[in-house]
C-alpha cells in the first residue's frame, strides 16, 4: 500500500518541482491553511462572546446548555466518519470540506434569529457537524498535496495558520464589542463575512482534484473498505497505538482546573491558560513538524506524550514556582504541536490514496472516542480518590500506555516511504 | 477560471463582506448611541446622590435600563411609587445587591486585549471597600441581612471551539474580616445523610440565613438540590432535590425558588414556588411563565422578580402564598434589593 501510494500522488513530485527547495510546503497546504486560520478566527469570535451572550444579553443560564455537549461529543465522531467515507468517493474531497465549511458559515447569522438554548444548541450543533464533516477531507487534501517527506512540516504549518486563527478570534470580537457595547448581533454578522470569506478562498484556491486517478487495482472506497484498513498491520498499529494513548490524555479542562488548583494561578488568569496552550502549540507546530520528518513521525508523538507525561508529573506534587505555570502550559502546547498533525503526517503513510480521506477519520475518531472515555473515567477518579490521586493514576496509565506503544511502535512510514534517514 | 479572474472574484467579495462587516459593527454602535438618548414615555432619571444606608424611606435599588444617559446605572426609587422619578448613581454592574449598608457590584473591567469581571464592595455611599477578581462571567450576588457576608456566583467557560459545557463558581466573603471562601466546591458535602464528594459539583444561588448560615443549589450528576450552608463547620447538607436559587423570606420560615417542572418546553421550564421550611410542603406561585431568576423577598407576603422586557427586563411582584397574579412593578429595570 506504501507503493501504492507513492505511485499514485500526483501534487507531491508538482510540489517538489515548483519550489525546488527540499521539502517546501505546497500552494495547496497553504491555500487550506489560509481556510482554516480564516475560519477559526469566525469560529472563535463565537466562542468567546457566546457565554456572555447567553448570561448578560439573552439572560439565559448557560449551565442547562452544558447537558446537551457530551450528546455532540459522540455525534461529531459518526459525522467525521461520514465526512470521510463521501471524501473518499469519488474522489470528492473539496466537495465535502467547501459543504462543512459552507455549513457551519451559513449557522452564524442563524445565531442572530435564534434565541432559546434549544434553537442555539441546533445551530451549534449544525456547525458542530460543518467541522466534523470537513476534518478528515481537509486533511487528506493536506497529505495528498505534499511529498511524502515534507508531510509532518506541510501539517506543522496547517496547524499552525488554523491556531493563529483560534488566538486572532476572540481579539476581533473585542474589538467589536469595544465599538459597539452589546454589539452581539455585529459580532456575529462579522463572523459570517469572515467564515464566507474562508469558504469563497477554499473554493477558488484549493484545487478541485487533489486526489489520484484510481489505478485499476487500487481499493474502492466504500464502507466495508475503510473498516478493511484496520486489518492493514500498519494502519492498526498506528489507531491501536493512538487509541491507548488518548486513553490516557486528561482533557484540557481538568489540566487548566488542576493547574489553579495546584498552583494558585489567580481567578483572573483562569480565562487565558487556554491561550497559553495554544501559543505554544503556535510557535512549535511547524519546527515539531519537521522535526517529525527528519527524525520519525513516530517518535515525535510518543516525545509529545512525554512531554504531557512531564506536564502531569509537574502537576502532581505540592512545589510551587512563579515560573511552573509558563512551564505547564508550554509543555501542554508541545504535546499538541507534537501529535495533532504529526499523527495525521504518519497516518496519511499507512493509508493508501484512495482511502486517505475515511482512514484519517477512523484514527482521528479512534483518538477521540478514547480521550473522550479518559474524561469520564478520570472525572470518576476524581470523585473518588481525589484531584491528586486521580491525577497520579493517569499519570501511571500514561506511561503504562506509552510502553504499550513503544511495543507496539509502528514502523517509520518515513523510511517506509523511501526517504533516507 | 484563471488566477487574475479568481483574484478579482476574491477581491470584489472582499469588499462587499467588509461592507457588510462595517455596517453591522457601526449599526450596533449607533443603537448605543440612540440608547443613551431618553426614551419618550420611559420613566423619569436624572443623577443625584444614592445612599444604601437603611432610612425610613423604603426604597427599590435595582438596574436603570430605561433609555437615556443614566442607563446601565444603579438607580433607586421609592417603593411606595415605583414608577416615579428614579436617582441614578453613576455607578455600573452587572449584578448587584444590597442590605444594611452593604452593597456587592459585579461589574465587567476594561482590559487591554480583554475583558475582566470584578465583585467590588460598596459601602453605603457606594464608596469601593474592596475589590476580588472574578474567573468567569457573574450571574448572581447576595448580602447577608446583617450586611457582613456577600457571595457571589460566576459561570466559567470550558474548552475552546464550540465549548458549551459550563461550570459555576460560588464564592463567599467575610466583609468584616476580609475572609474569603473562593469556592464552595472546597466544602464537605453530606448527600441524603452520606459524605458526598464528586467533581462535577456546582453551587449557584446563595441566599443567607445569619452570618454563619445559608442556602444554596448544589448541582451534581444531572440533578439540582437545595442545601443548607455552614460556613464556620464548611459544610453543606442537601435537603431537597429540583429546587433552584432559593431566596430566604424575611421571616426565615420560607424559601422562594424556581423549580423545572417536567413537561414544559426546554428553553423555559422553570415556574416559581415557595417551599414552608417547618413542614417542607410546596406552595406554586401564580405566575404561568417561566423565570430565570433569583427572587427577592419584598416583604414577608410578596416577592419580586424579574422577566425579559422591551427594555432589557421589567420587574415584576406575586404574592407569595400562590393567590394572585404578577403584577408589573417597574420597566426597564433588572437585580432589584429592597432599602429600609
Amino acid at each position: 500500500m506504501y507503493v501504492a501510494d507513492s505511485r499514485s500522488t500526483p501534487a507531491a513530485p508538482a510540489a517538489r518541482l515548483t519550489t525546488g527547495r527540499r521539502s517546501a510546503v505546497a500552494p495547496t497546504v497553504l491555500a487550506l491553511g489560509a481556510v482554516s486560520l480564516i475560519t477559526d478566527v469566525s469560529s472563535e469570535m463565537v466562542t468567546a462572546v457566546l457565554p456572555l451572550y447567553l448570561v448578560t444579553g439573552l439572560g439565559l443560564s448557560p449551565l442547562g446548555f452544558g447537558l446537551l455537549d457530551g450528546v455532540y461529543n459522540g455525534f461529531s465522531a459518526l459525522v467525521r466518519l461520514i465526512g470521510g467515507h463521501l471524501a473518499d468517493r469519488g474522489g470528492r474531497h473539496k466537495a465535502v470540506a467547501v459543504f462543512g465549511y459552507g455549513l457551519s458559515a451559513v449557522c452564524k447569522p442563524l445565531l442572530l434569529v435564534a434565541s432559546s438554548l434549544p434553537l442555539i444548541g441546533a445551530v451549534l450543533a449544525a456547525d458542530r457537524t460543518g467541522k466534523g464533516l470537513r476534518t478528515a477531507p481537509r486533511d487528506a487534501m493536506i497529505s495528498l498535496a505534499s511529498a511524502p517527506e515534507a508531510r509532518g512540516r506541510a501539517f506543522g504549518v496547517h496547524r499552525a495558520m488554523d491556531t493563529a486563527g483560534a488566538l486572532l478570534g476572540p481579539l476581533v470580537a473585542f474589538l467589536i464589542l469595544r465599538q459597539a457595547v452589546d454589539g452581539y448581533d455585529a459580532v456575529f454578522t462579522v463572523s459570517f463575512c469572515v467564515a464566507a470569506v474562508g469558504v469563497l478562498v477554499l473554493v477558488l484556491f484549493v484545487p478541485a482534484r487533489t486526489a489520484p486517478e484510481r489505478a485499476p487495482d487500487a481499493p474502492r472506497a466504500s464502507l466495508k473498505a475503510a473498516l478493511a484498513l484496520l486489518g492493514e498491520r500498519e494502519v492498526r498499529r498506528l489507531a491501536l497505538c493512538a487509541l491507548l494513548l488518548g486513553l490516557a490524555t486528561v482533557s484540557d479542562s481538568f489540566v487548566y482546573l488542576l493547574l489553579q488548583r495546584r498552583l494558585d494561578v489567580p481567578d483572573r488568569w483562569f480565562a487565558l491558560l487556554p491561550l497559553g496552550t495554544a501559543a505554544a502549540f503556535l510557535l512549535l507546530a511547524v519546527p515539531l513538524g519537521r522535526l517529525a520528518d527528519r527524525v520519525g513521525r513516530w517518535q515525535v508523538f510518543l516525545g509529545g506524550h512525554a512531554a504531557l507525561l512531564c506536564a502531569y508529573a509537574l502537576l502532581l506534587p505540592g512545589w510551587r514556582g512563579a515560573a511552573l505555570p509558563y512551564v505547564v502550559l508550554a509543555l501542554h502546547g508541545l504535546f499538541y504541536a507534537a501529535t495533532d498533525g504529526v499523527l495525521m503526517a504518519a497516518a496519511a503513510g499507512a493509508v493508501p490514496a484512495e482511502l486517505r480521506s475515511s482512514g484519517l477519520a477512523l484514527i482521528q475518531t479512534g483518538q477521540a472516542s478514547a480521550r473522550f472515555v479518559c474524561s469520564i473515567a478520570f472525572g470518576a477518579a476524581w470523585t473518588a480518590w481525589g484531584d491528586r490521586t486521580a491525577l497520579a493514576t493517569a499519570a501511571a496509565a500514561l506511561a503504562v500506555c506509552a510502553a504499550g506503544a513503544v511495543l507496539l511502535r509502528p514502523a517509520d512510514t518515513a523510511r517506509i516511504e523511501g526517504r533516507p534517514v | 477560471m484563471t488566477l487574475r479572474g479568481k483574484l478579482i472574484v476574491l477581491v470584489t467579495a472582499l469588499v462587499v463582506l467588509a461592507g457588510v462587516a462595517t455596517a453591522s459593527v457601526l449599526h450596533a454602535a449607533g443603537r448605543e448611541d440612540r440608547k443613551n438618548r431618553v426614551q419618550a414615555g420611559g420613566p423619569p432619571v436624572r443623577g443625584g446622590q444614592v445612599s444604601l444606608a437603611p432610612d425610613s424611606d423604603r426604597r427599590i435599588v435595582f438596574r436603570n435600563m430605561a433609555w437615556g444617559p443614566h442607563r446601565d446605572e444603579l438607580a433607586t426609587v421609592p417603593a411606595a411609587d415605583p414608577s416615579g422619578p428614579r436617582t441614578a448613581s453613576g455607578v455600573k454592574c452587572l449584578r448587584f445587591y444590597a442590605a444594611a449598608g452593604t452593597g456587592v457590584c459585579l461589574r465587567a473591567e476594561r482590559g487591554a486585549v480583554q475583558d475582566g469581571y470584578r465583585a467590588v464592595i460598596l459601602d453605603a455611599r457606594l464608596k469601593e471597600r474592596a475589590h476580588y477578581s472574578l474567573p468567569g462571567i457573574p450571574t448572581r450576588a447576595r448580602v447577608s441581612p446583617s450586611g457582613r457576608l456577600a457571595a457571589w456566583t460566576v459561570f466559567v467557560g470550558g474548552d475552546s471551539y464550540a465549548g458549551t459545557n459550563f461550570s459555576t463558581r460560588t464564592a463567599i466573603l467575610d466583609t468584616r474580616t476580609g475572609r474569603l471562601t473562593k469556592t464552595l466546591e472546597d466544602f464537605s458535602i453530606e448527600r441524603d445523610g452520606h459524605p458526598y464528594r464528586a467533581s462535577d459539583v456546582n453551587f449557584w444561588g446563595v441566599t443567607f440565613a445569619d452570618d454563619e448560615h445559608f442556602y444554596a443549589t448544589m448541582a451534581t450528576g444531572k440533578k439540582t438540590y437545595l442545601v443548607r450552608g455552614d460556613l464556620t463547620a464548611r459544610k453543606v447538607t442537601t435537603l431537597r432535590t429540583n429546587l433552584e436559587c432559593p431566596s430566604l423570606s424575611p421571616d426565615g420560615t420560607r424559601l422562594a425558588f424556581k423549580k423545572r417542572v417536567p413537561g414544559l418546553p426546554a428553553d423555559a421550564p422553570w415556574r416559581l414556588y415557595v417551599l414552608d421550611l417547618a413542614t417542607m410542603r410546596e406552595t406554586a406561585l401564580a405566575e404561568p411563565r417561566s423565570v430565570d431568576d433569583q427572587l427577592v423577598w419584598q416583604d414577608d407576603r410578596t416577592v419580586t422578580y424579574s422577566l425579559p422586557g422591551d427594555f432589557g427586563a421589567d420587574l415584576y411582584t406575586l404574592p407569595a402564598d400562590g393567590t394572585g397574579s404578577p403584577h408589573r412593578l417597574l420597566t426597564a429595570g433588572l437585580a432589584p434589593a429592597y432599602l429600609g
